[in-house]
């Protein structure tokens, strides 16, 4: 009799001391979301661009289909501006894991003349023609990004399955309330969901998994040498497409990226940080945002990004 | 940027955190989003920039005049009709950590569709901050959030008595509010019924009194301030997961029959012996479950088939037990058929699985609930069609009585009675806060219709005091 009293106390004394840590939770969370869209939708993608949100979504991925493989294949929409070492990471990511890869091209788009160049040469708002019309041939019926609600304000009011309609567009005012952990993916012919399972991740939560779980990034994540000028207060890289102008000085400086998107738009900060644990380290400590510090498309306006998601963004 | 910025040096001892998820609900200019904003602020979870934009717009719209002050308010409105209109629409996500916690804030508009908002932000919340002006105290419609909050059982509620430097920090101002409050929560058994507690706080949200730190200007209040509470309540689950018997509903069928994951095998899996693997995946809803643990399958249609847990995977790590909220995979000593949809359940824990379900609906849809109406009902992972038999009355919010009602209205509380095309687990939502919940869906666009709450069936043994 004592015996088998003493055993029940220590197992409610073990379930208390196994309170999981907010990355588990977080990690638990996304896995039931991802989960829940691959049962219940016919033909799922995951964006993957090999930033670290999408990285991120591609190892939570793994992890909830282990040992099998990943059920679905992976979408990058090329603005053709992209980081070099960006789609090599990518392409191997993708050799890894066995993934099949659909790319939806930004210069194609423009070489048929269905796209036209912007004046101020950033292509990320061009992606959103090149991902509806990757959607619709392949006929994805749900599709996860790696999109948090700490961003931004307008993705801070989205849900984690967001319906969208025949053209992409996001109805912000007209959302379906998220109850409980039952999501409601249901759609009719022509619409689809756009899926965020790592929504309620901070950018420091998608470090410190990132450096708990060992996760592979590019390496313009990590303090390193590049050859910078300044425009807009930020450091923009040299490169083919990104060219300084008259009077802006190209000096070679130790930086690293904190957000990965297309080179015409997207800013290095100045950082010694040269491993992950540094970067934990860093972000913790900043005193601004992600995209205030690294991103031009989100400066357009005050609700950039409201606007673009309307339009189909992701 | 640069790195010199001071770093708490107990970072890493810091680690882990816990997460702890609470939402904020109020009525019209009671200061909410200003109290929001005041907990971002002052545990310094607005960066630089974003202050800044903040303080531009503020100053274009003169807010402060010359005092040159900030609208904190504007930190959460994310939508630029929230904006120009200086009101919030949404429910709005925001993060933010102390060393003891991360937080999760689920900030619910008080004015449109108060209830399908609050319904929203608290059905995932540990803690509800429910906001009253003291210059106003309690109004029709606290008693309406409160009693949401007693429907679904939030764990925690707070109530923030704000602008009190608005009645010159009155000690008699706040004692006839708090006292107002618990007399509602006495009503509503809020409180006092074991299942959860109610805490009266006097804040300033404008000006920070009791928000992060407790005030010199409320001498006579002794309690804590508002953030000290959040970080120290316990978290829904660490009250209820362990008390509560295993519940999970299977999610999918892990079953790679040799089509393994290139990089396992390239790691060393050895892929002979996961070519007969099977196992069940989903998210653990309620309660432990360890290896050798004896388990009911249910399936709708068949008896409970009862079997013994042989292992509980997740990706790569096996795992002698795992608990609410854990995502896992479990593998069973026998081979059924088991499908998503299916519950696998502590073995003589659960009722039988019934198709006639009593419950209470949030509705909230513009759409309104007529008898004989075709719906969809999502249960765990399950989805079943099923048929509204009869609408049992409309809770009046304000008297917490049940009224005569033969169709339910957007943000209406009703009671109704559904036939269901195959029987369902359902338990009582009074003790199960995951399996007593379901959605209702509008089959013609897919749209979530209610949020439902299986209740006992009237005339069983209810306590009169969970009427509501």
């Amino acid at each position: 009799m004592s015996t088998s009293l003493t055993e029940e106390t220590q197992v409610t004394e073990s379930a208390i001391s196994t309170r999981l840590s907010s990355l588990d939770t977080l990690e638990s969370e996304a896995i039931h979301i991802i989960r829940e869209v691959v049962a219940e939708f016919e033909k799922p993608a995951l964006l993957f661009s090999g930033g670290k949100d999408s990285v991120v979504m591609l190892h939570l991925a793994t992890k909830a289909f282990w040992p099998g493989k990943v059920p679905f294949p992976v979408l990058h929409v090329d603005t053709g501006h992209n980081f070099p070492e960006v789609i090599d990471f990518r392409d191997r990511t993708v050799e890894r894991l066995g993934l099949k890869l659909v790319v939806g091209s930004v210069q194609e788009f423009i070489d048929r003349g269905e796209l036209a160049e912007r004046a101020d040469g950033t292509r990320n708002p061009l992606q959103t023609v090149p991902l509806l019309d990757a959607i619709q041939s392949n006929k994805f019926d749900a599709v996860f990004g790696g999109g948090r609600r700490d961003e931004d304000k307008a993705r801070a009011k989205e849900r984690i399955l967001s319906l969208r309609d025949e053209f992409g567009q996001w109805d912000p005012r007209n959302q379906r309330p998220e109850l409980w952990n039952l999501y409601n993916g249901r759609h009719t012919v022509g619409q689809h969901v756009r899926a965020f399972p790592i929504s309620n991740w901070t950018e420091l939560d998608i470090w410190r998994y990132i450096e708990r779980e060992n996760i592979e990034l590019p390496g313009l994540y990590y303090a390193h040498e590049r050859e910078v000028f300044a425009r807009d207060g930020m450091w923009r890289a040299v490169g083919e497409v990104s060219q300084p102008r008259e009077g802006e000085d190209v000096i070679t400086k130790t930086v690293r990226y904190r957000t990965v998107g297309d080179m015409s738009c997207t800013g290095a900060v100045e950082s010694n940080a040269y491993t992950v644990s540094d970067v934990v380290v860093e972000v913790a400590a900043s005193t601004l945002t992600e995209r205030g510090a690294t991103r031009a498309d989100d400066r357009i306006s005050e609700a950039a990004m409201e606007d673009r998601k309307k339009d189909g963004y992701f | 940027m640069t790195t010199e910025a001071v770093l708490p040096a107990d970072l890493e001892t810091a680690l882990p955190t816990t997460l702890f998820r609470f939402a904020t609900a109020g009525s019209v200019d009671d200061g909410k989003s200003t109290l929001v904003g005041r907990l971002l602020h002052d545990s310094k979870a607005i960066l630089a920039d974003q202050l800044d934009a903040v303080a531009r717009t503020s100053a274009d719209r003169g807010f402060g005049g010359e005092k040159g002050g900030i609208d904190l308010a504007l930190l959460t409105d994310g939508l630029r009709a929230e904006r120009e209109q200086g009101i919030t629409i949404d429910v709005a996500y925001r993060y933010f950590a102390t060393d003891q916690r991360s937080f999760i804030l689920a900030d619910c508009p008080g004015h449109v569709q108060y209830t399908k908002n609050t319904v929203t932000g608290a059905s995932t919340a540990d803690a509800v901050v429910v906001l009253i002006d003291a210059r106003k105290g309690v109004l029709e419609q606290t008693r309406r959030h409160l009693s949401v909050l007693q429907l679904l059982r939030v764990a925690h509620v707070i109530v923030a008595v704000n602008k009190i430097d608005l009645v010159d920090f009155s000690e008699p101002v706040f004692r006839g509010i708090e006292a107002d409050v618990q007399q509602v929560g006495r009503e509503l058994g809020l409180g006092s019924d074991g299942i959860s507690d109610l805490l009266v706080i006097p804040v300033s949200a404008l000006d920070g009194d009791n928000v992060v730190e407790r005030s010199a200007r409320t001498p006579w209040y002794t309690g804590p301030a508002l953030l000290e509470v959040l970080e120290t309540l316990p978290a829904a689950d660490e009250l209820e997961s362990h008390l509560e018997s295993f519940r999970f509903p299977v999610q999918l069928v892990v079953r790679p029959q040799g089509a393994l994951a290139p990089d396992a095998v390239a790691a060393g899996l050895d892929a002979e012996a996961y070519r007969d693997y099977r196992a069940y995946a989903g998210q653990i809803t309620e309660g432990s479950v360890k290896v050798g643990d004896q388990v009911s399958v249910l399936t709708p249609g068949q008896s409970p088939r009862t079997t013994t847990v042989v292992g509980i995977d997740f990706a790569g790590a096996s795992m002698e037990e795992a608990a609410a909220p854990q995502s896992v995979a479990i593998r069973l000593a026998d081979e059924f058929d088991v499908a998503r949809g299916d519950t696998i359940a502590a073995a003589g824990t659960v009722r039988e699985a019934s198709a006639d379900l009593y419950a209470a609906l949030c509705w909230l849809s513009p759409k309104p609930l007529r008898e004989g109406a075709k719906v969809l009902v999502k249960h765990g992972t399950r989805t079943v069609q099923a048929m509204v038999r009869s609408v049992a009355g409309k809770l009046d919010l304000a008297t917490f009585k049940l009224e005569g009602a033969s169709s339910l209205e957007l943000n209406d509380i009703g009671h109704a009675q559904l036939r269901l095309a195959a029987p369902l687990p359902l338990e009582n939502y009074l003790h199960h806060r995951r399996t007593g919940a379901f959605l209702v869906i509008d089959p013609l666009d897919g749209n979530t219709l209610a949020a439902g709450l299986v209740k006992d069936h009237p005339g069983d043994h209810e306590d009169e005091r969970y009427s509501i």
